[in-house]
């Protein structure tokens, strides 16, 4: 009885040792693939953890490196990811101060649940849609109305990704165009070999040949200097915003209101510019 | 669940284990059970249950048995013949196959995506042979089996091999003077004696087939019907919403555990 008695005591003990870690292990959840914008030896004074789209990797490293450099003791922890699953660790509880998202709709979910500071949110920069072909071309594709011929492959980001969501605007744009036609659309979805979790495995795969053709964002084409581009028309292309905001749970809404600021500036929109993002008209 | 009270009958035959073992082992049991409990407990409290049987998580369901059912009958028609050849024969270069052959055990599915793309992507090593006879490997089914051998094959080779290993080679030798051919000894001997390892190694290998992600995303691609299988249809069902990807997952959880008992009685039937 002796023995049994004890067995329970450690299992409560288990157990209350289990609450107790509760906090620790929500942190540990919140760090996972952190990137480190720097490798600072000595411990930061303020760490600044920035939530941000797949589509901003190369234009946010840099400019994390910029602000860095402009306030020493500031260290920022970028996490890349599609929007949606930054917006699903948010909800989880993940602990950043910042958020930036590809499109209105993950922005507005977390606002509405309340885990945004309130009017903390704002536009700070513009990205369009492009097709991206490989370096070799082999699919011999030059103009967009090709892309519905049969033989080609087409990648795009899955319809839950932003990307894959404009991808598909635009090519319903095209369809009400007499010059595409109303099936020019269902013909290009039918040549859609993959549709990749994030914009980036799109860019990736066209990159290395795997597919005949991407769409993407044209941001994403400037880190790729290999990638041969068409243009979509005005008309048929989509702009789209990107909102940043202050979380609610942010442990330095100082800093992080600092960081919008110097975003939004000219120097930081000049970055922004610089990785084939456009500032608004 | 029928190996269930076979694992507590054993456990009261003799005194209990004592705090050193059992408080480590509480741990590693928390870690893994409350996971899979929280699990269960947040999808019982969803109400689309079924609604999330739509057409696409069917779909990932079929693809995923089909895939991992092919990819395990390749694994043995492969791999029983590569375990024996280790197990059996020494020759130049042998440590170098055996730690090649279980290298993917140890490497992230990721690398095994890329590299699997490096070999047989279009513009790969070979597939660019392949591409100019018009065979084009990624983003197909044979290219979801594929990257599922190269992951789970060779947990199934390892495990067979250790089997192969631990038969005394006595009995090789003595049927061999009976006049028995190489093919015969393996079919009539080596075989029957090494079964209870051989589905050891398809559990391991099935089930790590059927849980393959990262390596299909890559290589594979996401495609619904022809490459998306289970797990590639939770994470994207995760990123619509929370609810779908829980339901497919506790669907996934069904099934490998299933899989799991069905093929654990089979294992414990061997050993009597």
């Amino acid at each position: 009885m002796n023995i049994k008695k004890g067995n329970i005591l450690i299992v409560l003990a288990v157990v209350l040792i289990l609450i107790a870690c509760a906090p620790i292990l929500n942190k540990i959840v919140g760090a996972q693939n952190m990137i480190r914008s720097s490798d600072q030896e000595s411990p930061p004074d303020r760490a600044l953890t920035v939530f941000a789209a797949a589509s901003l990797t190369d234009a946010f490293k840099d400019l994390g490196r910029e602000f860095e450099a402009a306030h020493p003791g500031v260290q920022i922890n970028f996490s890349f990811a599609g929007s949606q699953v930054l917006r699903m660790q948010l909800e989880q509880g993940a602990s950043a101060d910042l958020f930036a998202s590809a499109d209105y709709k993950n922005m507005d979910l977390l606002i509405s649940e309340g885990l945004i500071v309130p009017n903390s949110d704002q536009d700070f920069t513009i990205n369009q849609m492009v097709v991206i072909l490989p370096p070799d071309n082999p699919g011999n594709l030059k103009i967009l109305n090709e892309l519905s011929m049969t033989h080609i492959k087409l990648i795009l980001a899955d319809p839950s990704v932003p990307a894959g969501n404009y991808a598909r605007q635009v090519l319903t744009r095209m369809s009400m165009d007499p010059a595409f036609g109303e099936d020019f659309i269902s013909a290009v979805l039918a040549n859609v070999v993959s549709n990749e979790i994030d914009v980036r495995q799109v860019v990736t795969k066209v990159e290395l040949g795997e597919a005949d053709a991407g769409i993407v964002y044209l941001s994403d084409v400037v880190a790729v200097p290999g990638l041969i581009t068409i243009p979509i028309p005005e008309g048929f292309n989509i702009l789209t915003r990107y909102p940043i905001a202050v979380l609610r749970a942010s442990p330095h809404p100082d800093l992080a209101g600092e960081f919008i600021a110097y975003l939004v500036s000219p120097a930081g929109q000049a970055i922004m510019e610089s990785w084939g993002f456009t500032t608004g008209e | 669940m029928s190996s269930l009270p076979r694992l507590v009958r054993r456990t009261k035959k003799v005194d209990s284990p004592g705090w050193v073992f059992i408080v480590p082992s509480l741990f590693l049991l928390g870690l893994i059970g409350l996971p899979i409990l929280a699990l269960l407990w947040r999808s019982a409290n969803i109400r689309i249950f079924p609604f999330a049987f739509t057409e696409s998580a069917i779909n990932a369901l079929k693809l995923s048995l089909m895939t991992s059912t092919l990819c395990v009958v390749v694994s043995i028609l492969t791999g029983t013949p590569l375990a024996y050849i280790q197990a059996h024969w020494s020759f130049r270069g042998k440590a170098f196959l055996d730690v090649m052959v279980d290298l993917p055990i140890v490497l992230p599915p990721s690398v095994a995506g890329i590299a699997l793309l490096m070999a047989f992507g279009r513009q790969g090593l070979f597939g660019n042979w392949l591409n100019e006879l018009g065979i084009s490997i990624p983003f197909t089914t044979v290219a979801v089996v594929m990257a599922q051998v190269f992951v789970s094959a060779p947990f199934l080779v390892r495990s067979v091999r250790i089997g192969f290993a631990s038969i005394d080679p006595q009995l090789d030798e003595a049927a061999k003077v009976e006049g028995a051919s190489s093919w015969h000894v393996f079919q009539h001997i080596m075989l029957p004696l090494a079964s209870r390892a051989l589905i050891t190694g398809i559990i391991l290998s099935w089930t790590r087939a059927l849980g393959e992600f990262g390596a299909t995303l890559l290589f594979a691609g996401n495609l619904e019907g022809k490459t998306q299988t289970m797990p590639l249809a939770i994470y994207v069902g995760f990123e619509q919403g929370l609810g779908i990807a829980l339901v497919l997952s506790v669907v996934l959880l069904v099934v490998s555990f299933v899989l799991l008992v069905a093929l654990r009685r089979l294992e414990l039937k061997d050993q009597h």
